[in-house]
């Protein structure tokens, strides 16, 4: 497997000459893999995409393809495949016709095409839609015809920008293990760009989080949402609880910080050492009510608001000054004693509390 | 199930159809309010003026009610030997009726349309007939000039006796009744009417060509060009657009003349001679220069609305796909902008067709078309009639190419914004 089969070498990319919008962009991706680039908007990760696909070009530095250079190579010889955010189906022509598109201009014979459009539509399972015109099709299964098109051609690689930001949300969401699993069975590289950290936390292999034309991090999912390395990352990725303070001390893998009006022991990760700001980071289901004594870090805190959700119960607490403070308790342990205004204990443990820099 | 034959009741017990008509009659009475000044505008404006043309175009009562007492005796007559006394008698009456009431000018202007000749011999009669006595009147009328003792000249006063007549029409393809009753064209030499109605065609057809193809690269500009100089270039589309004709005209004529600006400027560069500075005005090349200028805008404003709806992805995902630049141009761009190159060619032709101003100013003898001929039987010949015939026959023109694009395209396909 080729580790460098795309690669983003030192690209900036500004389209007014005063504003980088992709700023140094460093980026290699696996072949076979699925990478997400997730970000705000405005934070440059459809620009990236733009300029792999060749609709723009970099300012500075060099993109490669399996090794290739190609800033100078146009769109339409890349080979590459792409969905579109509004499917970008052609409105006047029918579905047999929309994927045989890519194959005509290949010049394909007519039989061999054929079979590669069954193929396509049976992939997607649209077998018996070919003579449909887009209008006549519903916006899921013309987002389904839009990834059989982007794939009809065997591309090595296809990239996919906010595919699925049109549909409602169940549709969205079984439309991502569609693509999931067809990225699965046929081992394309795929590129996916996405503000949904749901959608890109369920389908991705590696995810690069962009902000401000930079990649802040890129990892798997779980490493991104466990581990993330900034106060962005941690902030945009899931719920977050968040003590902004100063450190007071730092030795042997752990760090005291020091808030408004107490001292907790956090994980040092972007930190140096004594006095340095930082805002500490901890996942609302990593903190526990009425906590074994094990935990380093154990306080008392007063619920201020109680919210059912089905499978669990959000708790909003106003913990250690930060009356943000989300709990997340199971709803099948029935004896704790959530009421509003009750004092309880909170505890975590300091590993999972990630001092990082301050925001 | 019973639902279908048992009447649904509101829970007044109405049948639902009554209550629904009540509920919905306020408000088809406001929208018919509301259309009722325009609809009285068109039938106004619109709808008598076209009956008035209709009406003139094929009217001939004239000459029917200045000889009523002729066409009566006339109707026995075969036509074939000079009429009887009868005849003779009652045209006699007629005429000394017309005299008295100073209409017989009219009736040899009219007579003279029908046959050349009728003037003079008409003018004769009157100076004559005052001393004609009573009885006999066949050989007194055919003494005053040896044309009424001509049978052609009787055949052609008869052939004015049905008060209504499709002569004008006729007349406007260059045909004409002859005395046989047959529909003949007229010879070769004068056949000037088919030739204003080919250029016509030819001029409007080239004009819309011209207008598409410059237009097309404009409307794909303003539509994909930034908000900040599409808008600039939207107002040099529109600019002449309310810049008086008559002023874009004229300023033409001073660019295109033998002295103007354009030719000044050839001679400049050395590419004609100045003492062989080609026409551009006053001929075919004039006419097609400021009609495709006059005429561009409703080209591109109909294109630029079809295009500016247009994703840009669509191109780029023809690109993706792996299509050259024309490849995805012509296969996805192309076919998409249809309904607005219809409506655009449309709307050109059918003003090019009936264009008048422009023509008149720059055209010369080589470059009218038919609606100054129109407009010179309006104004010098006064024949209201047949310009009303030749104005229908134009607007049959134009809904016969309306028909045909329906046909073709679709009207449903056309899109003007």
């Amino acid at each position: 497997m080729n580790k460098e089969f795309v690669k983003f070498d030192k690209v900036d990319k500004s389209y007014d000459g005063k504003i980088l919008v992709v700023k140094d962009l460093q980026l290699d991706i696996e072949e076979g893999e699925f990478v997400t680039m997730l970000g705000p908007s405005g934070s440059g990760k459809t620009t990236c995409l733009m300029m792999l696909a060749g609709f723009e070009t970099p300012t500075h530095g060099e993109i490669y393809l399996d090794g290739k250079a190609i800033s100078s190579i146009p769109p339409h010889k890349r080979g590459i495949g792409m969905v579109f955010q509004n499917y970008a189906l052609f409105p006047h022509m029918t579905v047999y016709e929309n994927l045989a598109f890519p194959l005509r201009v290949r010049k394909i014979p007519k039989d061999e095409a054929d079979k590669k459009i069954d193929k396509a539509l049976s992939m997607v399972s649209l077998q018996g839609f070919a003579q449909r015109m887009p209008g006549q099709l519903s916006g899921g299964q013309q987002q389904r015809v839009a990834v059989a098109r982007s794939l009809v051609f065997d591309p090595q690689l296809v990239l996919m920008d906010e595919p699925l930001g049109a549909l409602d949300k169940n549709l969205r969401e079984s439309m991502q293990y569609e693509i999931k699993h067809i990225h699965e069975s046929i081992g394309v590289t795929v590129v996916y760009v996405t503000h949904d950290q749901s959608e890109a936390l369920t389908m991705s292999n590696r995810i690069a989080v962009f902000n401000d034309g930079k990649v802040q991090q890129l990892s798997s999912p779980d490493e991104l949402y466990e581990k993330p390395v900034n106060s962005f990352v941690a902030e945009f990725i899931g719920e977050n609880n968040t003590f902004a303070g100063e450190v007071s001390d730092i030795s042997g893998g752990k760090c005291k910080v020091k808030l408004a009006n107490a001292e907790i022991l956090a994980n040092p990760i972007s930190v140096k050492g004594k006095g340095d700001k930082t805002t500490v980071s901890l996942r609302p289901e990593r903190a526990l009510i009425n906590p074994s004594d094990k935990m380093d870090n154990v306080h008392n805190g007063k619920i201020e608001e109680v919210i059912y959700h089905g499978d669990h119960t959000r708790v909003r607490i106003n913990l250690l000054g930060n009356s943000e403070f989300i709990l997340k308790v199971p709803n099948s342990s029935s004896n704790l004693d959530i009421k509003l205004g009750n004092e309880i204990k909170i505890g975590w443990n300091s590993e999972d509390a990630r001092a990082l820099d301050p925001k | 199930m019973s639902s279908e034959t048992q009447k649904i009741l509101t829970t007044d017990g109405i049948p639902l159809e009554v209550s629904l008509k009540k509920a919905e009659r306020r408000n088809k009475i406001k929208a018919f309010l509301l259309v009722a000044p325009l609809l009285l505008f068109l039938i106004i404006t619109y709808v008598f003026p076209i009956g008035d043309m209709l009406m003139r175009s094929v009217d001939d009562k004239m000459v029917t009610e200045m000889l009523p007492k002729t066409f009566k005796a006339m109707e026995k007559w075969d036509g074939k030997e000079l009429p009887e006394e009868d005849v003779f008698k009652a045209f006699y009456l007629d005429f000394r009726q017309l005299v008295d009431e100073k209409r017989e000018g009219k009736l040899s202007t009219q007579l003279n349309y029908t046959k050349n000749g009728f003037k003079s011999i008409i003018k004769k009669l009157r100076r004559k007939s005052k001393n004609f006595e009573e009885g006999n009147y066949k050989e007194q009328i055919m003494a005053v000039h040896k044309r009424w003792a001509d049978v052609e000249y009787w055949k052609a006063i008869k052939r004015r006796a049905p008060a209504y007549t499709s002569q004008k029409y006729l007349k406007g393809m260059d045909m004409f009744k002859n005395e046989n009753g047959e529909i003949v064209s007229v010879s070769e030499d004068r056949r000037i009417h088919r030739i204003l109605w080919l250029r016509t065609l030819e001029i409007a057809f080239f004009v819309t060509l011209f207008c598409f193809l410059m237009a097309y690269p404009i409307a794909h500009l303003l539509a994909t060009l930034p908000m900040k100089y599409s808008n600039l270039l939207m107002i040099c589309v529109l600019l002449p657009f309310w810049t008086s004709l008559l002023v874009r005209t004229a300023s033409w004529m001073i660019l295109l003349q033998q002295q103007g600006v354009v030719n000044d400027f050839f001679v400049g560069i050395g590419l004609v001679a100045d003492d062989a500075r080609p026409e551009m005005m006053y001929n075919k090349t004039g006419t097609y220069v400021a009609m495709t200028q006059i005429l561009l805008p409703f080209m591109v404003l109909p294109l630029y609305s079809v295009m500016k709806t247009i994703s840009p992805s669509l191109m780029r995902a023809g690109k993706s796909l792996g299509g050259t630049p024309i490849v995805a141009f012509w296969k996805v761009y192309f076919p998409l902008t249809i309904p607005g190159i219809g409506a655009g060619c449309l709307l050109c032709f059918i003003l090019a067709i009936g264009y008048y101003i422009t023509p008149a100013l720059v055209g010369g003898a080589s470059g009218t078309l038919i609606s100054n001929q129109i407009a010179f039987h309006m104004k010098s010949t006064l024949d209201w009639s047949f310009a009303s015939a030749m104005g229908l026959m134009l607007l049959a023109g134009v809904l016969a190419i309306y028909w045909v694009y329906n046909k073709l395209v679709g009207i449903d396909n056309i899109k003007l914004g």
